[in-house]
């Protein structure tokens, strides 16, 4: 649970920076290269997009025992725990972002499946109809992000991807024994909070930004 | 002062527990929460009535039975034990919900009593030291380093009551676990046996059906001891460690 969270939040981290390339403006065409450079890293020492399905497969590895290791805490925490179990139980923490990891890891995961149908797969093509698979990356994250309700539903996805990273973080690192002190768990619980805001303001920065006619049009 | 007592009864553990309302007037405010219960007992056994089963012993907050949840939280929210809560942290003409620890594996017993053996076969797998008997050794004869010695006497004060169990959201008993594996690590008599220690521990952890720790906290904020939640960061430590020690399980 723990080491698969932070690979993917480093995925994360990744791909944020990776979307800052937007802002720079030359119609494009630095984003565009990138988008391109993801697939060829490598070549041609490697094979085509032979890296890229690396990337692609510890990702969906990552993923997949994320979801299976929280599966099995969820059916043993409802097996011993499960039901309504006290007339009103009361919290005494604020752990609102920690009692609801599993339903914000399953928005999450529906997020990323549309995510990727929407930009990888260009099955989903929100803001433009070009079955062909011509238009440029950059074109095609202008199009998408022209319509407000897609920036909307990507500022509440995000919402849930961020509350995840905010107990998520800190939880990863007391997992593997980092939580040493009443002084280490405030460092840590800093830290998430600025990776949960960063995240959250990183990634919504290009779509809002596309969204007000800054980038691009 | 005068509480409404809304309390689980609960026959045994195979049929259904509900809670049952009881007006209960008289109550002074320098009785602690316990003997306001007494109180109550007194009262249905005059009736003819069954009186509620809660366990208790020392009443002083050091020996860990009793534990109830009160008002959703486990030992009142006091950061104390049940025992040592008094009526004065209620305001008069208070509606007061009493329900057992509720987990998989603590079963209830009869009412507010509940089956916490699960605790003592965790202890069992390995929260101890293996020593030879003779005469006891001297006070000085084994050096421990201040802080150390600090974080042992920290963790050795945990009462096993349980009332992590309870309010933990996933039911597990990592803070527990923890107090006792942290205990023994941190001095020198438990070093021969730390690693299979924890390894022995964590594996009877989950044999009894508690849930896994997923850090929210709740466990540490009603605590009595205090015992903190990097106790569990050290289990997990030393969990990790014993992944490269040749140590198998206690046996």
């Amino acid at each position: 649970m723990a080491v698969t969270g932070l690979l993917l939040i480093g995925f994360l981290l990744m791909h944020m920076f990776g979307n800052f390339k937007m802002l720079i403006p030359d119609d494009g065409k630095e984003f565009n290269e990138y988008s391109h450079w993801l697939r060829e890293f490598g070549y041609p020492a490697l094979p085509h997009k032979l890296f890229l399905w690396i990337f692609r497969i510890v990702l969906l590895s990552a993923a997949v025992l994320h979801i299976w290791s929280a599966a099995k805490l969820r059916l043993r925490a409802n097996a011993n725990a499960g039901g309504k179990r006290y007339r009103s139980q009361k919290f005494m923490e604020k752990s609102y972002a920690a009692r609801t990891m599993i339903w914000g890891g399953i928005l999450i995961l529906l997020f990323v499946i549309i995510h990727i149908l929407q930009y990888t797969a260009e099955v989903l093509r929100f803001g433009y109809d070009n079955p062909d698979r011509s238009l440029a990356p950059f074109d095609r994250v202008l199009a998408g992000f022209s319509e407000w309700w897609v920036v909307l539903f990507y500022a509440i996805a995000m919402v849930a991807v961020c509350m995840h990273v905010l107990h998520g973080f800190w939880s990863a690192f007391a997992t593997l024994g980092a939580n040493a002190s009443a002084g280490a768990r405030k460092v840590l619980k800093t830290l998430a909070w600025i990776a949960a805001a960063l995240l959250y303001v990183g990634f919504m920065i290009p779509p809002v930004l596309i969204l007000f006619g800054v980038i691009g049009r | 002062m005068k509480v409404t007592l809304r309390i689980w009864r609960q026959a045994n553990a195979n049929s259904t527990g509900q809670l049952v309302t009881y007006p209960l007037d008289g109550v002074s405010e320098d009785m602690s929460f316990l003997e306001m219960l007494d109180m109550l007992n007194e009262i249905l056994t005059e009736r003819n009535e069954e009186p509620v089963a809660f366990d208790h012993d020392c009443r002083e907050g050091i020996c860990g039975m009793c534990g109830v949840v009160i008002n959703g939280v486990a030992h009142g929210g006091q950061h104390t034990t049940t025992c040592q809560l008094h009526m004065r942290s209620f305001s008069d003409g208070a509606i007061i919900d009493i329900e057992p620890w509720k987990a998989g594996a603590f079963p209830v017993i009869k009412d507010l009593v509940v089956d916490r053996t699960a605790f003592d076969r965790i202890i069992q797998a390995g929260g101890y030291i293996s020593a030879n008997t003779g005469s006891a050794p001297d006070a000085h004869a084994t050096p421990a380093p201040k802080r150390e010695a600090d974080i042992a006497f920290d963790n050795a004060t945990c009462i096993g009551c349980g009332a992590c169990v309870a309010a933990c959201p996933n039911g597990s008993a990592m803070l527990f676990t923890s107090a006792k594996i942290t205990h023994l690590a941190m001095l020198p008599q438990g070093q021969p046996e730390r690693y299979s220690r924890v390894k022995s521990m964590v594996a009877q952890h989950d044999a009894e059906g508690f849930g896994g720790c997923t850090n929210i906290g709740e466990c540490s904020q009603v605590c009595p001891k205090g015992i903190p939640l990097e106790s569990i960061s050290q289990l997990n430590r030393d969990l990790v460690k014993s992944l490269f020690k040749g140590d198998g399980k206690a046996s």
